[in-house]
């Protein structure tokens, strides 16, 4: 296998309802990722595209094709990834795993959604669509409340009161709030308090409405090269070192490991095995809070914390700047936004500006060296890439 | 390989309150819902059988905010069962008032109620004619020994 290097990024604005069409979006992304690594549109080999509800909420089916063409990138194969939250994640490892076999030196991976256009309603029963749809969404089960139910379980599997759990979760959603504030990029621009998070209204209990992410409307793009291309056209490649991806059954199939979602450490596994690493060689993490319960499962499983004391980190300012393990330092899905099908490569967008050194002064981690992203899919599907700073 | 145990024919059996599942020659163990391989190691060596229905509660959630389509539910009790034989089945806990549903409620005891409700389809599960008649839900509440 090839090294593979990441070696330029575009991430449009994440917003609320966009008045661009998921083609526009990533045309912007894609064309500022292009122009960044040195290339013309007509140098990409290959595409890879997350895209999880553009037939529901723009009727466009088989964008991946149109998006292609519409940079100029005509008649290269490209393929469209639906793995729900973690579509675009997955279209990067596979762009990887392509680049690294030899077959292709210079392809293009990422993905676009345009969520909140379809309003509250429809976007709530289409990301449902992610959960078994005859045997667990009948019962009224949604994307909070699958969560909703993760965070009582936790409280009664580890013991942790709920209310100690709610602050602990509360603490997540105030720094993905604090940090969030000075990302140019990201959905919110507003710092939120404890007690904000816990007056917010009901959404599934235990989750209020400040312990979920938004809908959201953006696209992220990544250009990858082989390692010998990279050198051609940049001094500051990002070499993806690591990846990890599984799959999981409907929830209820799950029961011998929840809270603990077993296709996150099974995928986190593979990815550290791979770059040769181990949690503590992590210097920056993305990770998938899509709700705030998710922030402390998954730093669990990723090795950051012992089970049951994942919110420790967020008490104690362990992931913070300058903490053990800083921990979506961008907003995180909760303050930056949650455009479904472009959230892993904007995870990959934000660790590649870290090490470059250029993300707002405010929220900059100095000294990145390795960085994990980690994205989540539906009931159970993750994937993980471990990148490395390659200057 | 031909399925063993249909949505359709556990559908048609749960809306007669009758729980089927299917147990493995293999491991003696219980899968249900019903899946094409044993949910504990994979055989797809397996009969189906009637389930007890009775379990306690491990978690839930009240749901407030409805999907399309759904509104005239909120707020309403998802239960995550686990039954007597092993697997876990997500239901709705009907015999409490939403709001009155807290923690004291995980590892209480439940068993399949009388008239298990149905989710008539949507636009989206028009072609879904194994869910002829509506999708099933299971629909539990507060069972023998369970201190109310």
């Amino acid at each position: 296998m090839r090294k593979v290097a990441i070696i330029g990024v575009g991430h449009t604005p994440f917003t609320f309802a966009a008045e661009k069409s998921c083609v526009e979006l990533f045309s912007e992304a894609a064309m500022d990722a292009i122009n960044e690594s040195n290339l013309r549109a007509g140098d990409i080999q290959a595409m890879f595209i997350g895209n999880v509800l553009g037939d529901f909420s723009e009727g466009q089916l088989m964008v991946q094709s149109y998006c292609a063409d519409d940079i100029g990138a005509f008649h290269i194969p490209s393929t469209r990834f639906e793995g729900g939250c973690a579509s675009s994640a997955l279209a990067i490892r596979d762009a990887f795993i392509w680049v690294a076999s030899g077959f292709y030196d210079t392809v293009l991976a990422g993905g676009v959604e345009t969520a909140a256009k379809m309003g509250t309603p429809l976007a709530t029963r289409t990301f449902a669509m992610g959960h078994d749809s005859h045997y667990e969404y009948p019962a009224g089960l949604t994307f909070p409340g699958l969560f909703a139910m993760l965070a009582h379980l936790y409280s009664s599997k580890y013991n942790v009161p709920l209310e100690k759990l709610k602050k602990q979760m509360a603490l997540v959603s105030v720094q993905s709030h604090q940090y969030g504030l000075h990302n140019h990029l990201g959905q919110f621009h507003k710092e939120i308090s404890v007690d904000d998070v816990l007056k917010s209204f009901m959404v599934c209990s235990p989750l209020q409405l400040y312990d979920c992410c938004p809908f959201s409307d953006g696209a992220a793009m990544v250009v990858l090269a082989s390692e010998e291309k990279a050198k051609e056209l940049t001094d500051k490649p990002v070499y993806i070192i690591g990846v990890g991806q599984s799959s999981s059954g409907k929830l209820s199939s799950q029961k011998d490991y929840l809270p603990r979602i077993a296709a996150r450490e099974v995928s986190a596994k593979q990815s550290y095995t791979m770059a040769g690493i181990q949690p503590q060689d992590v210097d920056l993490c993305e990770l998938h809070d899509c709700f705030s319960i998710a922030s402390i499962i998954a730093a669990e499983s990723l090795g950051f914390a012992e089970f049951g004391k994942g919110g420790e980190l967020w008490e104690n300012g362990e992931a913070a700047i300058g903490g053990q393990i800083p921990i979506n330092i961008s907003g995180g899905l909760k303050s930056k936004g949650h455009p479904i099908g472009a959230t892993g490569a904007s995870q990959v967008y934000e660790i590649v500006h870290q090490m470059r050194g250029q993300v707002e002064p405010e929220r900059q981690v100095e000294g990145v060296n390795i960085g994990l992203t980690d994205t989540l899919g539906g009931d159970g599907v993750v994937c993980d890439l471990v990148l490395q700073k390659g200057w | 390989m031909e399925y063993k145990l249909t949505f359709k024919e556990f559908n048609d059996a749960l809306k007669k309150d009758k729980l089927l599942g299917l147990k493995c020659h293999d491991c003696g163990k219980f899968t249900c819902p019903p899946k094409m391989a044993c949910q504990e190691c994979g055989s797809t060596n397996l009969d189906i059988v009637e389930l007890s229905g009775t379990g306690k509660i491990v978690t839930f959630t009240v749901s407030y905010v409805p999907s399309e389509g759904r509104e005239p539910e909120v707020p309403y009790t998802v239960v995550m069962v686990e039954l007597d034989e092993g697997p876990w089945l997500m239901g709705n806990l009907t015999d409490i008032d939403p709001n009155n549903a807290t923690m004291e409620i995980v590892g209480r005891k439940v068993k399949l109620g009388p008239r298990s409700k149905v989710l008539p389809g949507d636009a989206y599960s028009i072609g879904a004619k194994e869910a002829e008649g509506g999708f099933a839900r299971p629909t539990f509440v507060f069972g023998q020994g369970s201190k109310s």
